[in-house]
Formats: C-alpha cells, sequence, structure tokens
C-alpha cells in the first residue's frame, strides 16, 4: 500500500474512533438541549435522536442547576464549592508531597533508601478497596467523619505511583545541574523547588491533571465520609439528582447536570495537554 | 582571593578503593594549576573534594586560613564550573548568572517580599546583583545573550555564562573540572585562550581540571600530573616536559608520547642493544638497568659512523600536513620519530634506517611504569 494509502487509512481509523467516543457526549448535549418529550424519546429510541436539538431549551440546564438539593442554587453551589476546595487541596498536597518524597528517593543518600522505595512500591499492589474499612474506622476514630479531612490529609502522604513516576523522572536529571545548585547555595529543599519542580513540570502537569480528574469524579470517597447535604460534593450531588429526576421525563436535567460537572475536567485537559507533550530538560547540559 | 592548601588530602570510598592519596599541594593566591591525567586518576575526586561536592576522608583542605573539611561546598567561597554546563534550563541566562547571587541575597527573599513588599535595603541588593551579572556579561561578551534561555544557545555560548555565573559570585577560588571537553576542535583553543586571558585579568586562584594535557600546558602556571590517585609531579609545564619527574609523566605529557627503550648503564656509557654512547652526567642504577626515554621530536635519522646508532625498520609514517611521524620497529619495540613534511617521500614503509639521538636529549628513569628520573 502505498505512504498516501496508509496514511488515509490510519485517518480513517482514528476519526472512526473518535466518533466512537465522543458518541455518548454528542448524545448527552442533545438531550440536554431537548424538550422533555423530545429528550425521553430520544433516551430509548436511537432513531430519536437528532443531529443537534431544533429549539434548543438552555432554560434546562439552570433549571437543572435550581434544582440539586433541598434548597434552591444552594445545593448546587454548596457541591459546586466542596468539589472546588477538595479537588485544590488534593492536587496541590499531591504534587508537593510526591514530587518532594520522589526528590528524596532520586537524589539524597540515606541509610535504607532502596528498601523504602520497594515497599513503597509494594503499596502499588494493594488494591484501595483493601485499606478501605480499615481506613474508615482510623478516620471514625479521629473524629473526621463528614469532614473533608479524610479526603484531602491522606493526599499529603504521596501517592505511590505519582512517587515513582516524580522519582524516575528526577533521577534522570544530570547530577552537575544539582550539584551547581548546591555549591550556588541551595540546601536540600531549594533544589527541590527551584531546580527540580521547574524542570519537572511534564510530570507535575500529569499528577495535577490525573489527580484532578481522579479527585473531581470521585464518587467513593464522599460516599463513605460525607454524610451532610451542605457537605456533598458535585459526584454526590449529582447521584442524589439522579435519584430525584431519573424518570424519562427528566432526562434533559440529569444529562445538562452531568455535562456541567464535566466541563472543568475538558477544560483542564485542553490547556494541561501541551505540558504532556513537551519536555523541558533541553538545554541544560551537553546533550 | 585565596590560597588554597592540600595537607595530605586523600579519598577512600566506602569498601575501601582509595581514589586520592596524599596530596601536598599549595595554590598561591592568584595562581592557575591544572591537574591532568589519564582518566581515573583522581584528579576530578581531588577538585570535587576542594568544592564540597566528596567528602575528605583523609588529611586537611585550606581555603585562605581556614579548614573547610567540614563546611559545605555553598559556604567554602568557591565557584564551580561543570563539564556539562549544568546551566538551569527553565531560567533565562541573566536568572541562571544572578541564580548564586540571589540565594545569598541578606535583604528581600521571596518571603520577605511577599509579607513587606521590598525595602530600599531589597532594591539596592537587586541593583547590586544587576549590575554584578552586567559586569561578568560584558566580560565575557554575552550582553546580547542575556534574555535567551540555555536551549537556544551554542556549546560555547553555553560555557561562558557557566563561567559567568562563576564570575559573578567573585569567589576566592574558581573551579574547572574539564569545560572545554564538550567543545568542538577549534572553540576549544579559542575558549582556552579566553580563559588564560581571563586569568590574566581577574588574578584570580584557579584550579583547573583536564585530561587534554595540550590544555593542561597552555593554560597553567603550574602543572600538577595525577596516576593512581597521587601526585606524580607538581611543577611549571616547561619543567614537566622538560625533565619529568618519573616515566610516568614523560610517557602522558608530550604527543606523541616519549619513546621508550631498554638500556643499562656501565662506566658511565649507556648501553642500547650493540650501541654504546658516552653520557655527559653520572647516572647511578642499582642493578645497572635503566629506561631510556627519548621525545619523538628529538629522535634523529642517523648516517653511518655516528655514536649509538641504532638500526630499525620503518613501519609506516603518518603524514601531519606540516610534518610527519615516522613510526619505527626496533627489536619489538616501537618508536616514533617526528620529522619535517619536507622528508615525507624520504621513508617508506620496509626499509631500513639508522637512528640516534643526543646525550643530551636522553631522559634515564628506573625501570618499572613509575621509575624515578636518574639523571
Amino acid at each position: 500500500m502505498s505512504g498516501r494509502g496508509t496514511k488515509l487509512l490510519t485517518l480513517a481509523l482514528l476519526a472512526g474512533g473518535a466518533a466512537l467516543m465522543l458518541f455518548p457526549l454528542w448524545w448527552m448535549l442533545v438531550v440536554s438541549l431537548e424538550t422533555p418529550s423530545n429528550a425521553g424519546a430520544a433516551t430509548v429510541e436511537v432513531g430519536a435522536i437528532s443531529a443537534y436539538p431544533s429549539d434548543p431549551q438552555w432554560g434546562n440546564w439552570t433549571a437543572a442547576m435550581r434544582a440539586v438539593g433541598t434548597v434552591e442554587w444552594e445545593g448546587f453551589l454548596d457541591a459546586l464549592a466542596n468539589s472546588i476546595l477538595i479537588t485544590f487541596l488534593t492536587v496541590t498536597a499531591t504534587v508537593i508531597s510526591c514530587s518532594l518524597v520522589g526528590y528524596a528517593l532520586a537524589r539524597v543518600r540515606f541509610r535504607g533508601r532502596g528498601p523504602l522505595f520497594a515497599v513503597m512500591l509494594g503499596t502499588m499492589m494493594l488494591p484501595p478497596q483493601v485499606t478501605m474499612i480499615p481506613m474508615f474506622l482510623v478516620f471514625r476514630e479521629l473524629g473526621w467523619v463528614d469532614t473533608i479531612l479524610p479526603l484531602v490529609v491522606p493526599a499529603f502522604f504521596g501517592n505511590a505511583f505519582f512517587i515513582f513516576m516524580f522519582r524516575q523522572f528526577m533521577a534522570q536529571v544530570p547530577e552537575a545541574l544539582v550539584e551547581a545548585a548546591r555549591l550556588d547555595g541551595c540546601a536540600h529543599l531549594g533544589v527541590w523547588w527551584r531546580v527540580m519542580l521547574p524542570m519537572c513540570r511534564p510530570v507535575t502537569a500529569i499528577t495535577a491533571v490525573f489527580t484532578f480528574i481522579f479527585v473531581w469524579n470521585d464518587f467513593l470517597g464522599p460516599l463513605i465520609y460525607l454524610h451532610s447535604e451542605e457537605k456533598a460534593t458535585l459526584a454526590i450531588a449529582l447521584n442524589s439528582f439522579r435519584n430525584q429526576y431519573g424518570g424519562l421525563e427528566d432526562v434533559q436535567y440529569l444529562m445538562a447536570l452531568s455535562l456541567i460537572t464535566m466541563i472543568p475536567c475538558i477544560l483542564l485537559f485542553l490547556v494541561a495537554q501541551r505540558q504532556f507533550i513537551e519536555g523541558l530538560g533541553s538545554g541544560a547540559v551537553k546533550g | 582571593m585565596a590560597r588554597v592548601t592540600f595537607d595530605g588530602l586523600g579519598k577512600v570510598y566506602p569498601g575501601g578503593v582509595r581514589a586520592v592519596a596524599g596530596v601536598e599541594l599549595v595554590v598561591e593566591d592568584g595562581e592557575f594549576v591544572v591537574l591532568v591525567g589519564p582518566s581515573g586518576c583522581g584528579k576530578s575526586t581531588t577538585l570535587r573534594m576542594v568544592a564540597g561536592l566528596e567528602e575528605i576522608t583523609e588529611g586537611a583542605l585550606f581555603i585562605g586560613e581556614r579548614v573547610v573539611n567540614e563546611v559545605p561546598g555553598k559556604d567554602r567561597d568557591i565557584a564551580m564550573v561543570f563539564q556539562n554546563y549544568a546551566l538551569y534550563p527553565h531560567l533565562t541566562v541573566r536568572q541562571n548568572m544572578a541564580f548564586p547571587l540571589e540565594r545569598r541575597r541578606a535583604h528581600g527573599g521571596w518571603l520577605s517580599r511577599l509579607v513587606s513588599g521590598s525595602g530600599p535595603e531589597a532594591r539596592e541588593e537587586d541593583r547590586q546583583i544587576e549590575a554584578e551579572v552586567t559586569r561578568a556579561a560584558e566580560v565575557l561578551g554575552i550582553t546580547d545573550l542575556l534574555d535567551r534561555k540555555p536551549g537556544a544557545l551554542s556549546g560555547g555560548q553555553r560555557q561562558r555564562v557557566a563561567v559567568g555565573r562563576a564570575l559573578v559570585r567573585r569567589p576566592a577560588a574558581f573551579l574547572f573540572d574539564e569545560p572545554l571537553s564538550n567543545l568542538d576542535a577549534k572553540l576549544r583553543v579559542e575558549m582556552r585562550s579566553e580563559l588564560k586571558a581571563l586569568h590574566e585579568r581577574l588574578g584570580a586562584t584557579m584550579l583547573y581540571v583536564t585530561h587534554d594535557q595540550e590544555e593542561a600546558m597552555t593554560l597553567g602556571d603550574r602543572l600538577v600530573v595525577m596516576d593512581g590517585g597521587e601526585v606524580q609531579q607538581c611543577a611549571s609545564p616547561r619543567e614537566v616536559y622538560e625533565a619529568p619527574a618519573n616515566r610516568f609523566v614523560a610517557g602522558f605529557v608530550g604527543t606523541p608520547s616519549m619513546n621508550f627503550l631498554e638500556a643499562t648503564i656501565a662506566d658511565g656509557s649507556l648501553c642500547v642493544g650493540e650501541s654504546v654512547l658516552a653520557l655527559d652526567v653520572e647516572v647511578h642504577s642499582v642493578d645497572g638497568r635503566v629506561m631510556l626515554g627519548i621525545r619523538p621530536d628529538r629522535l634523529r635519522m642517523g648516517e653511518a659512523g655516528e655514536s649509538c646508532l641504532l638500526r630499525a625498520e620503518v613501519i609506516g609514517v603518518e603524514d601531519l600536513g606540516d610534518r610527519c611521524d615516522v613510526r619505527l620497529g626496533l627489536d619489538g619495540v616501537e618508536l616514533v620519530a617526528r620529522r619535517p613534511a619536507s622528508e615525507l617521500a624520504r621513508w617508506a614503509a620496509g626499509s631500513s634506517v639508522h637512528v640516534t639521538f643526543h646525550p643530551s636529549d636522553v631522559h634515564l628513569f628506573e625501570p618499572g611504569p613509575h621509575g624515578r628520573r636518574l639523571n
């Protein structure tokens, strides 16, 4: 096959895959803007889905936000604020703790570094469900249930996978750069903050984006620890909303709220994707 | 500026591997001393001990009057230029050069700026840092590069920035760890003369490590030739070349390397194979066996009838443009004679020639790879 033919086939496959992936999103968007009767029909019958709503009901979106929780608007805004707070704290804590531990494992010589690294990697083998009940018991004893602490505090203690990523990345930074920084007057914390962290922008971006997506969409954690309505995150609020407006006649509201919940993740991915691709190591040392 | 004194400096790694042993050296204030030797000879380890990047396990190191064995590198008042530049890739040239000064500022760190804004002292310090960076950039001719990032610079420019980062500190001593070895040959020669000029201009104490003996000869006020973790000779480049302290130094310094032949001493005369050469100095050897050394440019192609005439076979000729190296075989030992290019056609591989040398050009050493100089 000619190069042009291969290229066309690749493009066709990619386009097909992209269409398959985007279909649910597009379907949600269409249904969220339909009138109640059309939305119900589009949910049960594939043939009833139109390419775009003939009469877009933008009011569905505000109506959905207004209807979250028991008090108009308040339920939605509380959930939004809670999600933002928990996500911001967790992302910041994860980046700081994982990069610090990664730096120590990559660059600080201390007794027991190897075994500690192995033990840390070992924790990746444990499924989170295994530690769920013991963790709950610990947090209950601490009196942290129905606060955001059980969701945020563990992030300050790192995450094995991201520590591993930081450690691998930092181990590749030329030793001379660290030595130069130390002679220039930096202690370990200074080297980490002024040299390593800026050079680890791709890893930092990956850690931040993945953590953001995971925490923003996390359902199980908030479900276990957050019980009051005013403490709920968007994921919990969305679930309560589904219980309340899950019927065919209200499906456009459910879709609207689901879409609204997704917007930050989509925006973040668009903003951060350059960081995934771009390395920053060029020019540091003779390459 | 300061004098750097090595008092029996040594380094033993955990596990017992000895990298450096008993280095005794005084680098005078303003002197340019080059540590030179083959890979693994301990020169870089020695320099890194001065920098504080390697722990000193034996002896004492003085910078000025102060023992600095336990002082962290950042507090030793030294600046180091690394082989691979070690520029911070996320900072501009200006920020790279200001980096060591920013770390040392007494006022207006980011925390105090955040709390109370920048006061007059902090602004004065800003001005001083800016002035230092500008001065260093002017000295090195990189003023127009100040706002670029290292990724956008050529190798030579990066090396200048690395030197600039050391220069702004006005340190007691500069340390250079093979700073030119990543540059191409032409640029290396250029940068070499720039460094020499910089030293003359600053009058700073400089300690320089290289494995390139040409670089060592041209740059250093004094050379410290090292091998096996020990100092083999410490002297001016001229003395190291003309009167090498032992056979290792003789073989290491000079291109092509010095030729060596086994010989014996008897009654004030030197016997090489069948030939005898009267010596103009008295030489004592334990059992009469010596190692004779002769530089390739001093090996003469002789005529029959001369004294100490050795018969050799031409193995090959290497044309170097302005001169040629004639490779000779003599009883299984390979010798090199450096001849003018005009003689290129005279020496055909396989032909037989006579070689000789003047008694004053002969270096005599005890047998063995580190045999002491005898004459």
